[in-house]
């Protein structure tokens, strides 16, 4: 888990009051996860606010990001969803929809030989334009694709 | 324990995962038909899919990931018989595991 950034972003202080907590024996190692999930990113109700909270405000377009969906969704609770990041050093894959309620819908962090890809499926409230911010070497890219929904999937 | 099926196979040198898991994913704005009351948020928030012990994916989901989420990841450096496992731990303390051998 150290490798990982979201370590390193949480910063010194959270990890250490995590460690304390550990020792203490109020956490099990198992439980750290759920621990560090970010609220404060995934409540954000903004675009703009979400990639504030992720640290990409100023993040860099990038062709080097491939994300697959159909440009228009037939069933809006369930539409496809394919990145891949072909930068060098990619740590995570965040995938905001800018017109969802809470527009950051995932992050995924690769380690230990995972290629810089998911594929899954994920839910849109209506036509919008979906992002693919991507973290390499402390720096954040980013690529998108607009999608259409006829029938919104969150209400 | 929730039902979750994960497959691992080996393609050359990378080995695709696959794993659909069970879960209502409810994102807290829906009205049950029958009650008319709505639907509490209940979702997934954490994700980890490990590796011969090593964690290769480490995911943070919201309710916008569908209904029994599907997903797919490749992983570089397995080998036949590694030992794959997916932990998820959603927004109630309710957890899963689930396991695959790299075939």
């Amino acid at each position: 888990m150290n490798q990982l950034r979201r370590t390193i972003l949480k910063g010194s202080g959270a990890t250490s009051a995590i460690a304390v907590a550990v020792a203490a024996g109020l956490l099990k190692p198992s439980e750290l996860l759920a621990a560090e999930w970010n609220k404060a990113a995934f409540e954000t109700k903004t675009a703009a606010d979400t990639l504030n909270a992720i640290g990409a405000g100023a993040a860099v377009d990038s062709k080097d990001i491939v994300i697959k969906m159909p440009e228009l969704a037939e069933t809006a609770v369930t539409v496809p969803v394919e990145v891949t990041s072909k930068i060098a050093g990619t740590e995570s894959i965040m995938l905001v929809v800018e017109k969802n309620p809470n527009p950051l819908v995932l992050d995924m962090a690769f380690a230990n030989g995972a290629e810089p890809y998911f594929s899954g499926r994920i839910k849109m409230m209506e036509t919008s334009r979906v992002k693919a911010i991507v973290r390499a070497g402390g720096k954040f890219y980013s690529a998108f694709k607009d999608v259409k929904v006829t029938i919104g999937g969150c209400g | 324990m929730l039902d979750m099926k994960i497959r691992a196979q080996m393609a050359g040198d990378v080995t695709d995962i696959k794993a659909l898991l069970t879960h209502p994913m409810e994102n807290g704005k829906r009205k049950d038909m029958k009650t008319g009351q709505i639907v509490p948020l209940h979702f997934i928030q954490t994700m980890t899919v490990s590796v011969a012990g090593k964690t290769a994916i480490d995911a943070q989901l919201s309710a916008a990931v569908s209904k029994n989420p599907y997903f797919a990841f490749k992983v570089k450096g397995a080998k036949a018989g590694d030992k794959v496992v997916l932990n998820w731990v959603d927004n109630k303390g309710e957890k899963s595991t689930g396991e695959a051998t790299v075939a």
